[in-house]
């Protein structure tokens, strides 16, 4: 009988009774003893200098404990947030790392810069005094659009990045693409703006520093997705703490979307001000500073060209991006623009040459780095909208072109000109599966009876490859990386037969504590009741690098494997014991080891038992025990791939536009849980229709004010504005080198949505003449470029 | 939100007496007066919580009309079946505001009493010729909107109860915000025997009505009427999420859907 809940099983979340009933365990839910809190004073100028900071009026408030600023940070040594990847620019130097202190240091450089801290009593105390902080700013002029800042009489965010240019990288082969564009006989050119986006996690950001003096250890608390790497981050470089004597737990998380890989500043000053003040500090943010503070994504300005053979071929590509990185660099923001996004710029297809260009610059606004897709998004958007393009400047249909230039399964593994090597994907195959899906051929039945109601219908497509799995640990050193990437994995069986497993990866969201115990459950035939998956504790579980990039199951599932083929391999062992027979006479299936050719058998159960109970083991030769820990350093990165449909239903008297169909068709290779899997695509697909038609950060360019902080301005997509999602996959195409052959489903539908929502509205909107409209496309730009259509164009 | 105290009078007296305390501010459906709070915004003493003063609360039947408490909330509104039965339109309306946590919540009286420009309510107010009931006086619904956020009330009055008259054909189009869902536009057009009301919201500082197409609908009660006619953009509100002239376009959209919605 096959496994219930083994792989391949829609196991329903094992964690979500806890979540729906208010049960989780959240950074703020933790209470300690005599626990204080801390409140920021942050600045109100984008750029300003601070002259001085009076906090006598707030030191003497009601249940105020300490007001601690930059200044004594700076005496205690503390150092600047480090800098997880560096890029070098063309010209080979390596890019601008100008100092990002947990608390300003005479000067602010974006609305929410933190200047100074309030700890107090209770958290209102500590908000009353907080507004008692006299802060003298002498305002400087600021910048808040990229393309102004990179402009020569731009205000200079850092005086040691002149031009506020933080770097000028390329990639790519810059005369083979001339010479594609010198031989093409179709050029296709487009210009488009990448908006910046707010994450917006569920879960605010919140810290909790704690130290014991009789032992000499900090304890934070913290909303991270990679407790291990803020370990020695914040450890290494900020705070000089040794790992044995800091503890980094990240309890339940709700929600991180890439915003909480980041060191933030807010960890290090919990942890220090714990110490300083002899007692916890904890520091949640309300939604309004999240705004403000939260790692923003996106914010690119690019210009890309396609050459063309006379027949449609793909000859060549070019692409210059400028990026906003925003005041400070936060820990990954300088390979997003680049290794995340020029690598991907092959897309699925087989262009033979392409050259790219990433001006990244500083501006007064809220540091930018990953965000879920995290220059994956930017690079597929940039892409399918240009082959779009291509296929009316070409005189193809939209699937033709795509088709006519797709790689083939038969050139798998692909060397692509931009780095990569995609190891498997059957592009084709994944269209063959949409058109009939979507029902193509009677798309001009249904534009026509769209018509027929005053409607403008468009039908986009997004033929989407990404690069997750993050990642090779060689490959991402000798690109800039200055971590590993592997993962860790501990499986511990007890004596009774129940089974924890310690996982580097770690969940937010994902329903790792399913996915992964299914793993184990199909593996050992243990019920999957009897196993526990552990994260988020460095005090508990081996070196791990978290969770980002689609890569829990792809490496940290892959660690889950490589632990268990140890525990099995020792459990042959004691079985052989066991059994009286020879190692390689014992067959293993699904935990149950057997004597070839006999009936003897034994279950893992007893085997762990007698692991722990080694009454009369050949010690020399077996150890007690059942417990062991692996590291997987991936070999490549996974190319999670698809084919996702949009239809859209434009109304030309207002301008709105309703998604009324939209059907992906992924490859994430094989399928552990085919329900997590769709809500993964689902709640993806949702952000990129959300990037498409209606979120939008907004920063006023020269006040470097945020005009859309709240909910009142910032508009997240909500249920109603999305129609139900028709979401297959296809197990043909496993990863070829991962041992569970998949390729990590977490990023998809936000890869691909926003570029076929993009092509289905600039589709409805094809008879005005348009070819292009940046995101979002909200109702009032729609009706302008219905306005600015000739009256011919209009009556079409 | 910084420290206030609070109080909740079991009669419009008490609350009468209560709110003329210094810096007192009433607390209806809170849906508004809280987040404000919240955001450190405002700094009231004490906040008078009008939910226990009775005859403040439901619907009813009067002669040529329906008379609303002020503590109505929206969701009750939206879901009465005599609102429903008499002012569908209004109904109509009330199910559109906000979200179900706010219907839920906000209250008729909390709401005009706001007068934000982008709330749905002073249309109705306006278009169904309401007469607005308070501690000491009635106030004429086209008298009560004064400009942006400001209303005919005096400091410590309290809005009690709202008219609204029955009209023949009535319908709200609303255009959302797409993130806040209040109002970029909403028009609540009304047909009186020979006389039409058009009311709008949303796209000025406050409430306003639009005389031509007034007379273009009491002329020819039919979206075709407007065909041609439009407001001027130049008062009418500009934001992120809509410009003044595309506010002037709208409101003859909705006008236009609204005569339809009305039949
Ligand atoms: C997320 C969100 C979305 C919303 N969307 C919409 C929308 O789409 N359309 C819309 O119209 N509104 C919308 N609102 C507003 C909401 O519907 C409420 O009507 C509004 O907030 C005020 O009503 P309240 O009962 O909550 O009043 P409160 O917040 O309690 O009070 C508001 C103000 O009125 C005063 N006040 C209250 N009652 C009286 C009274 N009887 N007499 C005199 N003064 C009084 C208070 O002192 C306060 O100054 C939204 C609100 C939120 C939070």
């Amino acid at each position: 009988m096959a496994n219930p809940n083994g792989v391949g099983a829609s196991v329903r979340r094992r964690e979500d009774p806890r979540f729906l009933t208010g049960r989780g365990n959240y950074t703020d839910d933790f209470k300690r003893p005599n626990m204080t809190h801390m409140v920021h004073v942050r600045s109100p100028y984008a750029h300003a200098l601070v002259k001085g900071i009076d906090a006598s009026a707030a030191l003497a408030a009601p249940g105020v404990v300490a007001v601690l600023t930059g200044a004594d940070m700076e005496a205690d040594k503390v150092g600047s947030l480090p800098c997880g990847w560096q890029i070098h620019s063309k010209d080979g130097s390596p890019m601008k790392e100008p100092g990002h202190f947990p608390l300003a240091r005479g000067r602010v450089r974006y609305v929410g810069d933190a200047v100074a801290v309030v700890i107090a009593e209770t958290k209102d105390q500590a908000r009353d005094a907080a507004e008692l902080v006299m802060v003298d700013y002498e305002e400087l002029p600021a910048v808040a659009a990229s393309t102004r800042a990179a402009t020569p009489d731009a205000p200079q965010v850092h005086d040691e990045a002149p031009g506020n240019v933080c770097y000028d990288w390329h990639i790519g082969d810059k005369a083979a693409v001339d010479s594609a564009f010198a031989q093409a006989a179709h050029v296709a050119k487009i210009d488009l703006v990448n908006n910046r986006l707010v994450p917006n996690a569920m879960e605010p950001r919140a810290a909790l520093g704690e130290y014991d003096p009789s032992s000499g250890e900090h304890t934070l608390t913290t909303t991270s997705q990679n407790p291990h790497v803020i370990r020695l981050l914040m450890g290494a470089f900020v705070l000089g703490i040794p790992e044995h004597k800091l503890r980094v737990v990240a309890p339940d998380v709700g929600g991180g979307f890439g915003s909480k890989i980041f060191h933030y500043g807010e960890e290090a000053v919990v942890t220090w001000a714990a110490k300083k003040i002899g007692r916890p500090v904890k520091w949640t943010a309300d939604r309004s500073e999240s705004f403000l503070t939260d790692a923003h994504g996106r914010d690119h300005v690019s210009h890309a060209e396609l050459a063309m053979d006379k027949d449609g071929h793909f000859l060549g590509l070019r692409v210059a991006t400028l990026a906003n990185l925003g005041a400070y660099l936060s820990t990954f923001a300088p390979s997003i623009p680049t290794y995340l996004y020029a690598t991907l710029l092959a897309g699925q297809y087989k262009t033979p040459a392409i050259y790219a260009e990433v001006k990244a610059v500083f501006t007064n606004t809220a540091p930018v780095d990953a965000y879920r897709g995290a220059g994956r998004p930017e690079a597929c958007y940039l892409i399918e909208r240009l082959v779009d393009i291509a296929a009316g400047v070409a005189g193809l249909d939209r699937v033709e072109i795509r088709r006519r230039n797709f790689v083939p399964a038969s050139a798998m593994p692909y060397q692509t000109p931009v780095a990569l090597q995609y190891d498997s994907g059957d592009f084709a195959k994944n269209l063959d599966i949409a058109l009939p899906l979507v029902d193509y051929d009677g798309f001009a039945a249904r534009k026509a009876a769209s018509k027929a109601k005053g409607k403008l219908r468009g039908i986009g497509f997004s033929t989407y490859i990404e690069a997750c799995g993050i990642a090779p640990s060689n490959v991402a050193g000798a690109l800039g990386a200055r971590a590993g990437l592997y993962e860790s994995a501990e499986v511990r069986f007890h004596p009774t037969g129940s089974v924890t497993v310690f996982t580097g990866s770690h969940s937010h969201g994902q329903g790792h504590e399913t996915t992964f115990a299914q793993l184990v459950s199909q593996r050992f035939g243990v019920p999957i009741e009897n196993v526990e998956i552990v994260h988020g504790d460095t005090a508990k579980i081996p070196f791990g690098m978290g969770t980002y990039g689609s890569r829990s199951l792809a490496v940290g599932g892959s660690a889950i494997v490589k632990a268990m083929d140890k525990v099995e391999r020792k459990a042959k062992k004691i079985a052989a014991h066991m059994l009286e027979a020879a190692e390689t006479d014992i067959e293993v299936k699904e935990g149950r080891f057997t004597v070839a050719g006999t009936d003897k058998s034994l279950g893992i159960g007893d085997i762990a038992l007698q692991a722990y109970v080694p009454h009369n083991f050949p010690l020399d030769e077996l150890e007690p025990g059942l417990d062991e820990q692996a590291f997987y350093d991936p070999k490549n990165f996974t190319y999670p791939n698809g084919c996702h449909v949009c239809e859209v239903e434009i109304d030309p008297d207002t301008g709105v536009t309703q998604v009324v169909a939209f059907s992906a068709v992924d490859d994430f290779g094989n399928v552990i849980n085919p329900l997590i899997v769709e809500g993964q695509v689902h709640g993806g697909i949702v952000q990129g229709i959300g990037q498409a038609l209606l979120e939008n950060c907004v920063y006023d360019d020269e006040s470097g004010q945020l005009l859309t902080g709240s909910y009142m301005d910032y508009c997240m997509p909500r249920a109603d504005d999305v129609p139900s999602f028709t979401v297959r996959y296809h197990e043909d195409q496993p990863c070829t080198h991962n041992p569970l052959g998949v390729k990590g489903c977490g990023e998809a539908g936000t890869i691909g949505a926003s570029a076929a929502v993009m092509n289905a509205v600039v589709d409805a909107l094809g008879a005005f003449g348009v070819t292009h409209i940046d995101m979002p496309a909200t109702p009032e730009k729609i009706w302008r470029v219905i306005q600015d259509a000739t009256p011919a164009m209009a009556a079409e | 939100m910084y420290a206030f105290s609070y109080q909740r009078p079991t009669s419009l007296a008490e609350a009468v007496a209560a709110i003329q305390a210094d810096e007192a501010k009433l607390l209806s459906g809170g849906q508004t007066l809280l987040p404000t709070l919240k955001q450190r915004l405002a700094q009231p003493s004490v906040l008078v919580d009008l939910s226990a003063v009775p005859d403040m609360k439901g619907v009813a039947a009067v002669d040529g009309g329906l008379t609303v408490g002020a503590f109505t909330r929206h969701a009750e509104v939206a879901h009465s079946d005599l609102v429903k039965a008499t002012i569908p339109a209004l109904a109509h309306l009330a199910e559109g505001i906000g979200d179900r946590q706010v219907r839920n919540m906000g209250t008729l009286g909390g709401s005009i009493a706001n007068a934000d420009p982008s709330a749905d309510y002073p249309s109705a107010v306006v278009a169904l010729k309401a007469t607005l009931t308070t501690d000491r006086r009635a106030i004429a619904g086209d008298d009560f909107f004064t400009g942006m956020f400001e209303t005919a009330l005096e400091p410590g009055e309290i809005v009690t109860s709202v008219r609204f008259a029955t009209p023949d054909k009535a319908a709200y189009a609303k255009f959302r915000n797409p993130a806040s869902r209040y109002a970029i536009v909403g028009v609540f057009v009304a047909k009186f025997g020979a006389e039409v009301r058009v009311a709008v919201t949303g796209a000025a500082g406050s409430v306003f009505r639009v005389p031509a197409f007034e007379a273009a609908l009491a002329a020819n009660f039919k979206a075709e009427a407007l065909n041609g006619l439009s407001v001027s953009a130049d008062d009418l509100n500009a934001d992120l999420h809509a410009s003044a002239d595309y506010r002037a376009h709208l409101v003859t959209v909705m006008a236009k859907r609204a005569v339809e919605a009305a039949g």
